[in-house]
């Protein structure tokens, strides 16, 4: 029996040790000394929570794979154990092996979101690793600490604590990195020399082989390598072909109950709206299908290995799939009447998804979603939202008869250009949806009408038409959100109508790690020296401490958030080539500012610099 | 076809408690393969009772569950078989019975007394001769207890619902009452026996590993205990 790196003592005193044993169905053992590389997988946040992250399964089978590799999971302790790992310098483990993560090979954190950052710092302090990359040394004492996810595309406000980034999708340049890595230590070079050969890998950026300088306003004057023979622009990794890619079979089931309870198919990989405040809708271009049969054989298999009883269709917008049918019907076909759960999120209302929808779930209990994320017409057609009023009422009306009466509004408030007006819009939609609804005869509707309308904070992320865009105050978002509150009490249908808004603060935030340089750093290691830490979750959420930090460092949070940043100002993400070219993201961005709507990838080619990939949509348009 | 299942859970599994222990069989049982059957309705449920939640942190020879299953498993052995395939380190499935279909022979409705062993933790156990006084103890008309439940504190006399106890070489044997008509924890006899040597219970002090779980066949004054699973039929090979 392995042995657990937490005693019985700790572990019944903790809030579910379930957490921390590992030995989960599906969950890989390799003796460790028949493996060459040893990876610590990790997702900074809590078991539940990334435990659900399809990306790390992905991997994990991927690395798995690999005889020389021993794959293995690493999460956020919760807060309980946090504390008795400090007190007692019980160093960080891995789940499967439970050795502690510092005798690793690599330590790869993916960077979902931005408010994970002091998570980070709390996965490298308890693992007692030198937080800071230059302080790891030369030889090999420590894992290469290497980060991937959507926020590596902005690396710069962490770029002090990784040894490296892997920009793009993790499926493309990981086995050379690892065949690179065996060959170096094989030859006994120094983890610095290591570095600079792995930075020609496309895809790998090393930030410590980076200068930047800035200007007396602030902004950056230069960013360059520090030598010749680094590369000035990293690449994104991009799979050309999806249906191809490697897809768990046999994905780890966990013990507890976590977010993702379920198997999931990721039917597409990227979006073809081109909503202009999406990051995934840029940073995942082009979009690419998977074939119907390999889901298929993907579902049995899933299903099949884990005992799960749901599975999921997982993409950025299902509706767009060219055989959405065909995978629907399928579904429902196959494993509706063997007691499998289905479930579609990310559907568009229209008589199709409602008509599958009716068979797949309880339409009494089950709401509809619709974001039309603006109020008014003119701001959807800013943001390039192609959802129109027309639409959102018709699915409304058509849900209302088929008898569901619950339905969710998503919107978001400070967007580039919003008026006055377009917030009281939101008050009116969802006025005239609950009006559709009483429209229905007494006899034959279903109760009152529950319309709840759910707004966030705009944030403007990097690689989108909207990165230049400027944020704004605290106090302003609330008067926003006090706006539409106001509006919805004055509707007639007010009662029917239920309104929630997030924190403004932690918006604020989001936007200065979003499009932060390295500066920014030195804030968030003050803050977690500070106490910060799961700061993506309420309950541990503290502005103060966050200004306090910000004071301490003499770091301006208006710099990086209440401007409109000049068209040709350097962004520090500006090294990275998406494939999305910077000139498409300003055309887009003048054309939201004349509220002229892009059509989307299907109905015209809008030269993005996608179709450089050679991959999905840009080769269907083609063809 | 209404089916009995015993299994073990030991080593880590103990830190797993017993709504997730349901989880965890939910989808055992479906990598199994086994034809279970499902509630009819909306939302469609495994048709699956468990005898005797174990808490977390303790290990067992003896859990129970009941199931329905559409086609009958060729024999016993295959489904634990066919169970044991899939389950990990720690879950072993050790019966599969037939039981009879009337609602009176759930197990959840049948659970009357369970064993339980229970030694010191390394470095837990009370200084000096603690075993001796175990027979006097036990050979008490009544034990009086605080009880503590969510909304008052009573006491109660516990000795009824003890029908063995003894110690063998450090570790404490009992036979206690289980179910829903009376249950006794075995860590609280284990703490009014301390107090009544005087030397002071400790949290995390026991391991504690539940042994059998019994069906009372007899009646309240003349008990006669039955382990689960043999009130059911095994299904022979072939």
């Amino acid at each position: 029996m392995r042995k657990l790196a937490l005693n019985d003592k700790i572990l019944l005193s903790i809030d579910k040790p379930a957490r921390y044993i590992g030995g989960e169905v599906n969950s890989v053992t390799k003796d460790k000394k028949t493996v060459s590389i040893r990876f610590a997988i990790c997702f900074p946040d809590v078991y539940e929570i990334g435990m659900s992250h399809l990306g790390i399964q992905i991997l994990y089978d991927m690395f798995n794979r690999r005889e020389d590799v021993w794959c293995e999971r690493v999460y956020s302790p919760w807060v309980d154990l946090d504390k008795i790992m400090r007190e007692r310098s019980i160093p960080l483990f891995a789940l499967e092996s439970q050795d502690p993560v510092k005798d690793f090979d690599f330590l790869g954190i993916t960077l979902q979101y931005e408010m994970c950052y002091t998570n980070v710092l709390q996965i490298l302090d308890l693992s007692q690793i030198p937080l800071l990359a230059e302080e790891r040394g030369e030889d090999w004492e420590y894992p290469l600490v290497i980060g991937g996810g959507p926020c590596a595309y902005n690396p710069e406000p962490i770029a002090p604590f990784f040894d490296m980034f892997y920009i793009g999708e993790g499926e493309v340049i990981y086995d050379a990195l690892f065949n690179l890595y065996k060959e170096c230590r094989a030859e006994g070079i120094s983890r610095q020399e290591f570095l600079r050969r792995a930075v020609q890998l496309p895809g790998i950026y090393v930030p410590s082989l980076y200068q930047v300088s800035y200007k007396e306003d602030g902004t950056i004057a230069s960013f360059h390598p520090v030598c010749e023979d680094v590369p000035a622009v990293v690449q994104r990794q991009v799979v050309s072909d999806m249906t191809n890619a490697p897809y768990p079979e046999a994905p780890v089931v966990p013990y507890i109950k976590v977010t993702q309870d379920r198997v999931v198919l990721e039917i597409q990989r990227g979006c073809i709206r081109g909503c202009r405040f999406c990051q995934a809708g840029m940073i995942y271009r082009p979009t690419r299908e998977r074939s119907l049969d390999c889901l298929k054989e993907h579902a049995y298999k899933m299903l099949k290995s884990t005992g799960h009883e749901e599975i999921s269709l997982s993409s950025l917008s299902s509706s767009d799939y060219s055989d959405l049918g065909g995978i629907v019907n399928f579904l429902i076909d196959e494993f509706g009447n063997n007691n499998i759960n289905i479930s579609l999120p990310s559907l568009r209302i229209d008589a199709f998804s409602l008509d599958v929808m009716g068979k797949v779930q309880d339409v009494r209990k089950s709401s509809l979603t619709f974001a039309p994320e603006a109020g008014s017409q003119r701001l959807r057609d800013v943001i390039n939202k192609g959802l129109t009023e027309e639409v959102i009422l018709s699915g409304a009306d058509q849900a209302f008869h088929g008898g569901w009466n619950k339905v969710k509004l998503y919107f978001m408030l400070g967007l580039p250009l919003e008026e006055e007006e377009d917030r009281r819009e939101i008050a009116h939609l969802a006025e005239r949806i609950a009006e559709k609804y009483y429209e229905i005869p007494k006899e034959q509707r279903n109760g009152k009408c529950q319309i709840n309308v759910s707004t966030s904070f705009f944030v403007p992320k990097p690689f989108t038409p909207f990165q230049w865009a400027r944020m704004y105050q605290p106090g302003d978002y609330l008067g926003f959100a006090k706006t539409v509150n106001h509006e919805i009490k004055a509707m007639k249908n007010q009662k029917s109508i239920r309104y929630n808004w997030h924190q403004a603060d932690v918006t604020l935030l989001e936007g200065i790690f979003a499009r932060g340089d390295r500066r920014i750093a030195d804030v968030i290691l003050e803050a977690y020296k500070n106490g910060a830490l799961y700061d993506a979750w309420t309950e541990f959420w503290d502005y103060d401490r966050w200004l306090a930090a910000f004071e301490h460092t003499g770091i301006d949070m208006d710099f990086y958030t209440q401007r409109e940043m000049a068209e040709d100002e350097i962004f520090p993400w500006d090294f990275i080539d998406i494939g999305v070219t910077r000139k498409f993201l300003l055309s887009e961005w003048k054309k939201a500012k004349q509220g002229i709507v892009t059509p989307n990838c299907r109905e015209k080619c809008s030269g993005c610099g996608a179709a450089r990939f050679k991959g999905g949509v840009c080769v269907e348009s083609k063809g | 076809m209404k089916a009995r299942v015993k299994f073990s859970k030991t080593g880590y599994m103990k830190f797993i408690g017993h709504l997730d222990i349901m989880r965890y069989f939910q989808k055992t049982i479906r990598r199994s393969g086994l034809d279970v059957a499902f509630t009819e309705g909306l939302s469609p449920h495994m048709i699956m009772s468990f005898a005797a939640p174990l808490g977390v942190g303790l290990t067992s020879d003896a859990e129970y569950m009941d199931i329905e299953l559409g086609t009958p498993p060729s024999s016993s052995q295959t489904a634990i078989d066919a169970l044991n395939r899939v389950n990990v380190e720690g879950i072993t499935v050790t019966g599969f019975w037939q039981i009879p279909e009337d609602k009176a022979s759930k197990a959840m409705t049948l659970v009357a007394a369970a064993d339980y062993e229970l030694r010191f933790r390394k470095g837990y156990a009370p200084a000096g001769d603690w075993q001796s006084g175990i027979s006097h103890f036990y050979a008490q008309k009544e034990i009086m207890v605080l009880k503590k439940t969510k909304k008052s504190e009573k006491e109660v006399d516990i000795r009824p619902m003890i029908y063995e106890m003894s110690v063998n070489a450090g570790t404490v044997f009992m036979k206690l009452a289980a179910g829903s008509a009376a249950n006794l924890k075995p860590e609280l006899v284990m703490d009014a026996y301390l107090h009544s040597i005087g030397a002071e219970p400790k949290s995390f002090a026991y391991e504690i590993h539940r042994c059998e779980v019994y069906a009372n066949i007899g009646n309240e004054k003349k008990r006669r205990l039955v382990p689960l699973g043999e009130l059911g039929q095994e299904i022979p090979p072939g």
